[in-house]
């Protein structure tokens, strides 16, 4: 019996890839799509980061793009691309196109293009939605990759899948989500009020252990023995140090930073006598 | 009756010198202050700068977003792209209707020694061209501790004039009124962002109720830092005493020249005397060709300024730095109590 040739519908194996999304990318595409032209009802851009060791991509930084969007055709500036990716690898030589982004939910016919012209970019771009409408009640942000499907030879469609997302917000946290949720801040929060609030925090994640601890020994709540461990794990890595040589280094760290005190208020008050004696001087 | 509000012709308006709004506060939007910190942290330890673009409207100047600005080496032929970078990146950005307006720059320094002379000719430069620019700085080491050393600055007015005419002697500064503390004018910071960002924003926060910034700040090795403090702190306090012996050597040969000319004045008059009574022409009293009447520049007193600002600055710092530590380290006395 002659063995038939049977095409198979093929899918190329998409190696687990994942990406990094940092939080200036999300900023960027919300900036450019509120800038975007009247007529426009997407905005699309390109993605710069790299590729870790492990196989993540990791996002870093974005730029829009102009393109026009008339009905099934796409139009994309390609001179405008170029000069952008220009400058911005001017600034960071590291930083190298890894995909694109459209705002807006799922992936479009107009897509499977654009995700054309960059898969000539770069091997395996990666595409991004951010569903700028909250079309689902909530900022939907997914990334994917795109494999192509075969029948034989000839290829028929493009298939997105999607890739797992870890949206790293710290960067984010380190500026302090007050700053960046609200519309609209007074100002710049100054040290020492930080250092309040991060005790507040602090104090109030205490308050919420003693209380939980509470309602376990009076029975109020099931005790459950993962958190008691934690509990148990962090009152543990509290140092067994005796108390003499405890109270030793806290004195010492205190009487340290006295003197720095001390001396910088000696060096302020040695500027302002300085000054004086400089300007005073006369010249008969 | 004389109208109070009169419409101007068009000549009248144009002769009239419009009176620029001082400087209050600087709004800066957090996608701004995403890109500044990025940029700086990158580059770290080496100090970048880069260009912010914004709206200068009313009181408020309004710093919507910037770019950065490559690494410059020192040749001469990178002078010309920089510009051509500059002018690319606003013509691009001005296609994707991003504000197209310099309104200043931005840099980054290293625990604070940004008092230099490079700063206040730039800002020389930008203020040629721009009504009211501002310089944001930024301090990538501090991040460490938890905090956002973010600033906003700019050269008080009569600083300025005073640059102009580059005359720095004790006279002019004490008719001014002007001492090291009256360079710079820091300009509280505001912070905004568009509703599309804090939906975000507001949907994205993790749920821990503590965040990678408490964990900085409530760390308890502050030790590194009050040494690099420290040894920024020694290394101005000599050049503070260089420029300070600058001033006192020009002391010195001011009153060694005043005494020559005395002594020379005494000669000229016993010669004039003695001339007179042989019934000479007398001599004259002033000799301008002679060196000893030649005035001695006084040296400038700028560089002692920037230095005793930048001094000034360590000082606050130290301060700042010891108080948290006080802080932290009541609240581990405390916690061992228990």
């Amino acid at each position: 019996m002659a063995a038939s040739n049977r095409t198979v519908l093929q899918f190329s194996s998409s190696k687990t890839l994942s990406g990094k999304v940092h939080p200036l990318v999300i900023f960027n595409i919300c900036d450019s799509y509120v800038r975007r032209p009247d007529q426009a009802e997407r905005v699309i851009g390109t993605l710069l980061g790299s590729v870790l060791p492990d196989g993540t991509v990791d996002i870093r930084n974005s730029y829009a793009d102009l393109h026009n969007e008339i009905g099934d055709q796409v139009l994309l500036d390609i001179e405008y691309h170029q000069n952008m990716l220009l400058s911005h690898q001017k600034v960071n030589p590291k930083e190298v196109i890894v995909g694109w982004y459209s705002t807006g939910l799922g992936v479009t016919g107009g897509s499977a293009l654009i995700h054309d012209f960059y898969s000539r970019e770069v091997s395996n771009p990666i595409h991004l939605t951010v569903d700028t409408g909250f079309a689902n009640g909530e900022g939907t942000i997914k990334a994917y990759v795109s494999n192509n499907l075969s029948l034989g030879d000839q290829q028929i469609a493009a298939q997105f899948q999607e890739i797992p997302l870890d949206l790293r917000m710290v960067e984010a946290e380190r500026i302090g989500f007050d700053n960046l949720k609200s519309t609209y801040v007074d100002k710049i929060p100054s040290e020492l009020e930080g250092m309040e609030a991060s005790m507040t925090h602090l104090l109030a994640l205490i308050d919420d252990t003693y209380k939980y601890v509470d309602d376990v020994v009076e029975g109020r709540v099931d005790p459950d023995n993962k958190i008691g461990k934690c509990i148990s794990d962090a009152v543990g890595s509290l140092p067994k140090i005796p108390s003499s040589a405890f109270h030793k280094l806290v004195d010492d760290s205190l009487e340290d930073h006295l003197l720095m005190l001390y001396l910088s208020s000696i060096t302020r008050t040695q500027l302002s006598l300085a000054e004086k004696l400089n300007t005073a001087a006369q010249i008969l | 009756m004389a109208t109070t509000t009169t419409t101007r012709s068009f000549l009248q308006a144009v002769a009239t010198e419009e009176v620029a709004t001082p400087l209050r506060k600087v709004q800066m939007e957090g996608l701004v202050i995403l890109k500044i910190i990025k940029h700086c942290k990158d580059h770290s330890p080496s100090l970048v700068t880069g260009q912010l673009l914004g709206l200068d409207v009313g009181q408020d100047l309004e710093v919507t977003n910037c770019f950065p600005f490559p690494m410059r080496e020192e040749d001469e032929e990178i002078e010309a792209d920089g510009a051509n970078y500059q002018l690319e990146m606003m013509r691009c950005l001005r296609e994707v209707n991003v504000d197209n307006n310099t309104v200043g720059w931005y840099q980054s320094t290293l625990l604070g020694s940004y008092q230099t002379a490079e700063l206040i000719e730039t800002f020389m430069n930008y203020q040629e061209n721009i009504r009211r620019c501002v310089c944001i700085i930024y301090d990538p080491s501090r991040a460490d501790q938890g905090v956002l050393a973010l600033k906003a600055l700019k050269l008080s007015d009569s600083f300025m004039e005073l640059y102009r005419s580059n005359n720095f002697t004790g006279e002019k500064l004490r008719e001014n009124n002007l001492s090291w503390v009256n360079i710079f004018e820091e300009i509280p910071i505001k912070v905004s962002n568009s509703s599309l960002i804090s939906a975000f924003m507001t949907e994205l926060e993790p749920e821990t109720p503590v965040t990678q910034c408490d964990y900085d700040r409530l760390q308890l090795s502050s030790s590194s830092l009050m040494e690099r403090n420290m040894e920024f702190l020694i290394e101005c306090m000599d050049d503070l005493s260089v420029e300070q012996q600058k001033l006192q050597y020009h002391y010195r040969s001011l009153s060694r020249q005043q005494a020559q000319q005395q002594a020379w004045l005494q000669k000229r008059r016993s010669e004039n005397a003695t001339r007179r009574a042989a019934g000479e022409e007398p001599l004259p009293e002033e000799d301008p060709a002679n060196p000893i009447f030649k005035p001695l520049p006084e040296p400038s007193r700028l560089e002692s300024f920037l230095i005793t600002n930048q001094i000034s600055n360590y000082c606050t710092q130290i301060n700042g730095v010891a108080s948290q530590s006080f802080n932290k380290v009541h609240l581990m006395k405390a916690l061992h109590e228990e």
